[in-house]
């Protein structure tokens, strides 16, 4: 089941985003200082870094949720200009709404658009795609984690969007099913060519599963490294390269973490 | 008594002394009551008489039938004790006020003259029931309406919140039979008045919890419509409504409790008809028979009334429940 949908590449270009300081109204603390970056159509890349960092700021942004204080942010040629179905997101919790079934989840994307009545015949599709057809009447109550974040990557997915931002959707994950979800997500990549952008704080995922990992610092959130990885999918966690690219990553983090508490 | 040694799951019979209790109970109430009955100043007893020929004739008859009916026992494994205990209660009253006179008369009248009221005003009574619930319908759905339009606009919106608040927080806690004087004066008629208190008892709680609910609602469940493609409607209608519900139902039972309280009252003073009228004619008659019997139908009613309101919220809130539905 190929379902090529025209993806679109993604610009963020010197973005900068601060918010109030709780304690002190009048201060502001500087979320992210000036991030510049793209990401091709058809690309899966990866944000790695320490909490903290502004990694999901800079994933709101894209998605619409927030508007950055000043910068350039463009999907495919488009200004962005708030939320859209065209940029899907799902972040670390599954977010089901607890009143609808596993079936209503999933058409709640087509719903939100007003298309449902049009596109019901897609939802089945999805439904199989996420292998929950089992499950269509149960609440999200009943659902296990991994279960869960399947619904709500069919979700929105279902509205086919040209980017797909991921905020830690695999975090809240025990360890075996997160690796069995890296696979279904890479299949969905495959199938799909969906532009993906995945913030991760786990590194043998982003190794495991993009094109391009890009390594954020905090205070502010900038773009310090960036990491192609090349390697031949479909790639083994314990191949010498693998753990070469691991090592690279950790020594990187490790310094700019050392750096950090210097300059603090 | 061979059930103990049976296993539980072939046990097709109630143990002995349950199927007895009812029988054994209503003997004793009725028995009391037959000594009390000889004793006192001659009392109209037979429709009392009657109820426990009834009871301890259905109650055998239940006792035969329950070992080929497996949802009959149930049922009465269930609610048996309980009924044994209301069926003893019955005997207490009756030794407690006709038997030792322990409570002044006319204040406190024995069962049997309750029932004698029950049954001799019974076309007033169901009239009185009638108009009351006319009543309580029409005000408690003109409240839930209108609590559920501000609420949704108070919780949504900040500007309606910015000036509705203070109106709802100042205004609101005053009670609904506070402005009785007020809407004798104002309303075309008594009947009129009397459902607009009850609106006016109901409107305030619904509000609150709705706008409550409203403005609780999860941001990354709103975040996700959004980024769905989700306009204003949806954000409002389909997520921001369905995630206030446990809540608005919380200010429906609030709302319920305080239409009932509004109701009688606002009825006793004004409406010439309804059970709180009743209430208070039989009490200027010093008639306290009719007094209990009102009573006793208002306990039913209102409790039916609540017992519906929980069965709408065990349907609407089923996915709360984390039950399965098919």
């Amino acid at each position: 089941m190929t379902n090529i949908v025209a993806a679109s590449g993604v610009r963020v270009h010197e973005i900068c985003k601060s918010f109030p300081v709780p304690d002190a109204p009048a201060t502001s603390r500087l979320a992210l200082g000036g991030i510049s970056f793209s990401i091709g159509a058809g690309e899966l890349v990866s944000l790695v870094g320490p909490s903290g960092c502004g990694k999901s700021t800079l994933l709101r942004l894209i998605a619409g949720l927030d508007v950055p204080d000043s910068g350039k942010l463009l999907v495919g040629n488009e200004k962005i200009a708030g939320p859209n179905a065209e940029r899907g997101l799902v972040f670390q919790d599954p977010n089901l709404f607890p009143w609808l079934t596993v079936r209503r989840n999933i058409e709640a994307g087509l719903a939100a658009r007003g298309v449902l009545r049009e596109k019901r015949n897609e939802v089945d599709e999805f439904m199989r795609l996420v292998g929950l057809e089992a499950f269509a009447n149960a609440y999200p109550h009943h659902l296990s984690g991994g279960m869960a974040q399947r619904v709500a990557l069919a979700r929105a997915l279902i509205n086919h969007p040209k980017v797909l931002l991921l905020d830690e959707p695999l975090g809240a994950l025990d360890a075996f099913t997160r690796m069995r979800m890296q696979d279904e997500v890479l299949r969905l990549w495959e199938n799909r060519r969906t532009t993906m952008l995945l913030v991760t704080h786990d590194i043998d995922e982003a190794i495991y599963m993009s094109h391009r990992i890009l390594i954020m610092t905090p205070a502010p959130g900038r773009i310090d490294r960036e990491i192609h990885i090349d390697l031949a999918r479909s790639r083994d966690r314990t191949s010498e390269s693998f753990l070469r690219f691991r090592s690279e990553i950790l020594e990187h983090l490790h310094f700019a973490g050392n750096a950090a508490d210097v300059s603090a | 008594m061979n059930a103990d040694t049976t296993a539980p799951d072939k046990l097709s019979t109630l143990p002995w002394p349950m199927q007895l209790a009812v029988p054994v109970a209503s003997l004793i109430t009725f028995g009391t009551h037959l000594l009390i009955a000889q004793k006192a100043p001659p009392l109209e007893t037979h429709s009392y008489m009657l109820l426990f020929w009834e009871i301890l004739g259905v109650s055998i008859v239940l006792a035969i039938a329950q070992p080929f009916w497996p949802a009959l026992r149930k049922w009465m494994r269930h609610i048996w004790p309980i009924f044994t205990a209301a069926i003893l209660l019955l005997g207490v009253w009756d030794v407690i006020t006709a038997g030792l006179h322990l409570l002044p008369l006319p204040y406190f009248p024995g069962p049997a003259a309750v029932l004698r009221s029950l049954i001799s005003d019974r076309a007033l009574l169901v009239d009185s029931t009638w108009h009351s619930l006319v009543l309580l319908l029409s005000g408690y759905t003109l409240g839930v309406i209108v609590g559920l339009i501000s609420g949704v606009c108070i919780g949504w919106s900040s500007s309606v919140r910015y000036w509705g608040m203070p109106l709802l927080k100042v205004v609101g806690p005053i009670p609904a039979t506070a402005w009785i004087p007020l809407a004798m004066v104002v309303a075309p008629s008594a009947i009129v008045s009397a459902a607009g208190l009850v609106a006016l008892a109901v409107w305030f709680p619904v509000t609150m919890l709705t706008a409550s609910g409203i403005s609780n609602t999860r941001a990354s469940y709103l975040d996700v419509a959004r980024t769905l493609g989700a306009g204003r409607l949806y954000l409002i209608f389909r997520v921001a409504i369905p995630a206030a519900v446990p809540n608005i139902f919380i200010g429906l039972f609030m709302g319920l409790g305080a239409s009932f309280l509004t109701l009688v009252v606002a009825e006793s003073v004004g409406v010439k008809s309804g059970l709180g009228w009743y209430l208070s004619w039989a009490q200027g008659w010093a008639e306290y028979g009719k007094v209990f019997a009102a009573l006793i139908i208002m306990a039913g009613f209102f409790s039916t009334v609540m017992t519906l309101l929980f069965k709408l919220r065990d349907r609407v809130l089923v996915w709360q429940k984390g039950v399965i539905k098919w």
